[in-house]
């Protein structure tokens, strides 16, 4: 996968993945672009594009699009997965998520994808070690009193 | 605790601005108050101020200053910290950045962290922007994670050893023994790991590739526990037991049978089993029926597998899902050309999704269609596609016209049936074909002499129909203007006949000499073609004089041109205008490569002598060309204007005598010519090519001595102002008796044009003595080397 956008139907960006180096400029040239494609497609078409060299994977869930770039070697229908493992997780961890929770939350969306995905590749099939793992290392983040007690480097 | 109720009161308060100027005040003031928590230090604040600055970051704000406060984040031993620290660093330092060095030691430390939490962050962060630099650096780290510890930490060290790999590639062979390893884990996250990481060990190295198709047969069992497994909770997608795991273990399977008779074997058995098991009545078994599918495909299979295969993706076809279908035909474009006719046997479904809704899904009916065409099925399918041309999205036009030309081309059974097609193209999408279709279609129409009245009735409806289509109207002008006598004929038998007089066919082209809707170039058609026709017709030949006066006043440049020449052909050269105004002979179909000695014999008119393919302006560019020729070759008292050269006796025998010369240099074989002898040792020298400027000499060397020639060697030098290139020789030792010889080919630049000679220094050893000699050239062998008989 080569990045994994997250972009509402007025065209506003919510998360941006990018697996490879890239400069800013080139980014937001393709953000631009992609979301141009995307957004104008009708409701019951076929969730595949192509683009230059990538296949674009993309759903509509409410609100949002969830759209990743892919490489030719990758299998698209099991991208379609991907992308609805990765929106069963957040639904998991907000308790019936919605574009706000994701906009207002966006660090932790973030997170949990990074539990999720590295580098491009799934790390971890099991949705419940997924939702086992962030809810761990949420319970690290010290409260506020432990904060002002920890020295400084 | 979240970072932040202040994170969420400043996305509430952007969010509320009205308008863009009111946001970008917002942000200002905002990224003022980070910046000032920034250098107040640690009070607890800086992850939320850091947080803040990455939700403007998203927004599309500069937020680089945010850069240094990631690397003192990262550094901090807080796990809150930490956590938003790396997703900075994730965000706003990439490897073109300096300050992600910066970061590397830090990482390097909580790579060894006690918390395996804080290791993750490490190798995510390492492993989304790991520079070249840094992955280099901690390279052992993660091969030393990938061997000793818990799982979770296994499967994120495996993932970041294969982003590694992609930016170091010179790294695989510190992973490849581990990589091994890790495929008897149970974990399927680290199992999948391990997967992704041979996949990328073999793909970038043929010998890894070799070592690791040992590994087939266990990657066989794991695929098999899957398949056959009970059902599994933690890994069950729509009973499907974890396909991401399955489809990645196809996918490398793949890559191991490919080529490869034993390992193809082993896995046939397998492909099987999960072609035949799977349910794909979701989007889960179709992926894994999907890898499967192209797996198959790639690898040596047996044909009764491969067959399946094709059945599988013509069950896609038929999908009411419409990413299914797409799929399918996705892979059935890689096989068309391999399994042409298990396609062929689904070309009615893929026909039918031509007319889909979906765009993406008619552009690979499409493909696949045009794919699929045959000598067979050509009239059935091209039906369809012109129905398609007709209605299809404006993005798929011209590939749709271009994809016809080309079926029609080679498939055609008949020419008025080709004819025919262009025409329906034409009328259809004429604004979207190439520009070569025009000559051709002239070309074409030219060799079709049976069909010459019919097509010009044929063109004549078109235009009187509508003259938009540029291509069509330029190819309806010419015809007419060629061939208006048969349409005033009035009988043809294969359309119904229609009067037409000479008045109609001067207004319809009148029409477009004065439409807006035509481009100059087609009025330079139209033009032509009124001037033709004054030869074809009797009555009317007045008004034709009068319209090209007309034009010898307008304003664009290549009309005014042409109708004061053909003015000019009325007045001084009327004898001459039926002979310069006659029926054009049948064209060849040129290529660019078309040497002038190639021509047939007909040399009445100057066009058969061009090699280009006709263009626009037919009759006075060619002419023109001969014109210069005659003036290298010595020329006539022809008048060097650009007028229409009269092909009277004297062009015909120049031009006769043009093509003997190119036809004697044709016929001659390229000749050898003995340059020295001594001793035994021979040089011949041949001419191979040469051009006014450039000649290629190849010398031959050879021996008819007892004894074999060694450490032959040729040194060469040319006068001062050619240049001289000197290509490896074939050898240093000529065999003895003659049996072999030693060549070595020499290009020579002659800008100048001087006479060319050569001074060659031969060096040899024969039976231990050591010989050196020198030759000079002073002529070379052919006389087409000679430079004063410049080439055309």
């Amino acid at each position: 996968m080569r990045f994994l956008l997250l972009f509402s139907r007025q065209g506003k960006l919510r998360l941006q993945k990018w697996f490879t180096a890239l400069s800013d400029r080139d980014k937001k040239k393709i953000i631009r672009d992609v979301m141009q494609m995307v957004l104008v497609r009708p409701p019951k078409s076929c969730n595949f594009l192509q683009w230059r060299d990538l296949k674009i994977v993309y759903r509509r869930y409410a609100s949002l699009y969830f759209c990743c770039g892919l490489e030719q070697g990758d299998n698209e229908l099991i991208t379609l997965e991907l992308l609805h493992r990765y929106v069963e997780l957040l639904d998991q961890y907000f308790g019936n998520v919605c574009e706000l929770d994701i906009i207002f939350n966006f660090e932790k969306a973030y997170f949990i994808l990074d539990e999720f995905i590295i580098g491009g590749e799934v790390q971890e099939t099991s949705k419940a070690s997924v939702a086992k793992s962030m809810e761990e290392a949420d319970s690290l983040q010290e409260t506020m009193e432990e904060y002002l007690n920890k020295p400084t480097y | 605790m979240t970072p932040s109720v202040r994170l969420q009161e400043m996305i509430r308060v952007i969010r509320s601005a009205r308008t863009q100027g009111e946001e970008r005040g917002i942000i200002q003031r905002e990224c003022a108050d980070i910046r000032s928590q920034f250098r107040q230090g640690d009070n607890g604040e800086r992850s939320h101020s850091l947080a803040k600055l990455l939700y403007v970051h998203m927004l599309g704000y500069p937020a680089h200053f945010g850069q240094m406060e990631c690397v003192r984040l990262i550094a901090s031993p807080r796990y809150s910290e930490k956590r938003i620290g790396y997703l900075g660093a994730m965000m706003l330092l990439d490897e073109k950045q300096d300050a992600s060095l910066l970061i590397t030691n830090s990482i390097k430390n909580d790579l060894s962290h006690s918390s395996q939490y804080v290791q993750s962050l490490a190798l995510c962060t390492l492993a989304c922007m790991g520079s070249a630099e840094m992955c280099r650096d901690l390279a052992p780290e993660i091969e030393r994670l990938l061997r000793a510890s818990h799982s979770y930490i296994k499967k994120k060290a495996t993932l970041c050893a294969v982003h590694i790999i992609r930016k170091v590639p010179e790294l695989a062979e510190l992973f490849t023994p581990s990589a091994r390893t890790l495929l008897s884990e149970k974990n399927h996250g680290v199992l999948h790991g391990a997967v992704v990481l041979i996949t990328e060990l073999c793909e970038r190295n043929p010998d890894t590739l070799v070592q690791f198709r040992k590994a087939v047969p266990e990657l066989v069992q794991i695929m098999k526990g899957l398949v056959t497994s009970s059902y599994s909770p933690e890994h069950n997608v729509a009973g499907i037991s974890d396909p991401f795991l399955q489809v990645r273990i196809l996918r490398l399977l793949r890559i191991l049978g490919h080529n490869n008779d034993t390992a193809s074997d082993a896995m046939n058995d397998l492909l099987a089993q999960v072609a035949t098991n799977t349910d794909s009545s979701k989007t889960a078994g179709s992926a894994v029926l999907y890898e499967t599918v192209l797996t198959i495909m790639d690898i040596n299979s047996e044909s009764g597998l491969r067959v399946l295969a094709v059945n599988i993706l013509g069950r896609f076809l038929l999908n009411n899902d419409r990413n299914i279908r797409y799929i399918s035909m996705t892979s059935l474009q890689k096989i068309v050309q391999t399994d042409h006719n298990a396609v062929q046997r689904h070309r009615g479904t893929i026909v039918d999704c031509l007319k889909d809704q979906d765009t993406s899904v008619k552009r690979r009916a499409l493909e696949l269609s045009l794919a699929l065409v045959s000598a067979v099925n050509i009239r059935s399918m091209m039906k369809e596609l012109l129905i398609f041309l007709s209605v299809c999205p404006p993005e798929l036009r011209s590939q749709t016209a271009s994809g016809i030309f080309n079926a029609a081309e080679r498939y055609s059974p008949s020419k008025r049936w080709h004819i025919d097609t262009i025409l329906h193209v034409l009328t259809t999408a004429g604004g979207d074909v190439r520009d070569e279709t025009v000559p051709n279609l002239i070309q074409l129409i030219t060799t079709a002499s049976e069909l010459h009245c019919y097509t010009v009735h044929k063109l004549y409806r078109a235009l009187i129909k509508d003259i938009a289509q540029q291509s069509l109207v330029q190819v309806a002008c010419w015809c007419i203007g060629e061939y208006g006598d048969l349409l005033l004929k009035g009988e043809c038998e294969e359309i119904e006949p229609v009067q037409v007089t000479e008045d109609d066919i001067l207004d319809a082209l009148e029409t477009v000499l004065q439409s807006h809707m035509s481009s100059p170039a087609t009025r330079g058609f139209a033009l032509t073609a009124t001037m033709k026709l004054s030869t074809r017709i009797t009555d009317n030949v007045d008004r034709i004089r009068s319209i090209v006066s007309i034009y010898g006043s307008c304003i664009d440049l290549e009309l005014q041109q042409r109708a004061v020449e053909y003015n000019a052909l009325f007045k001084k050269y009327d004898h001459m205008r039926a002979a310069v105004l006659e029926r054009m002979p049948v064209m060849d179909k040129n290529s660019p490569g078309h040497t002038n000695g190639d021509t047939s014999g007909e040399i009445k008119e100057p066009d058969t002598s061009k090699p280009k393919p006709v263009e626009a302006g037919l009759l006075s560019e060619p002419a023109s060309q001969v014109c210069d020729l005659l003036d290298l070759l010595g020329g006539t008292d022809t008048p060097l204007q650009p007028s229409p050269a009269p092909t009277s006796t004297p062009t015909t025998t120049s031009s006769a005598d043009l093509l003997d010369l190119l036809g004697g240099l044709e016929i001659k074989p390229v000749p050898t010519v003995s340059v020295y002898e001594k001793n035994g040792l021979s040089l011949k020298i041949q001419c191979d090519k040469q051009t006014e400027t450039e000649v290629t000499v190849t010398l031959i060397a050879s021996n008819s001595t007892q004894n074999d020639i060694t450490n032959f060697t040729l040194q060469a030098a040319v006068p001062k102002s050619v240049q001289l290139q000197m290509k490896a020789p074939s050898g240093n030792v000529i065999p003895a008796h003659g049996l072999g010889q030693v060549t070595q080919t020499v290009l020579l630049n002659n800008p100048n044009k001087v006479s060319l000679k050569m001074r060659i220094r031969v060096a040899y050893s024969n039976q231990g003595a050591m010989h050196q000699d020198t030759v000079q050239i002073d002529s070379f062998p052919s006389a087409a080397c000679q430079p004063s008989f410049s080439p055309l």
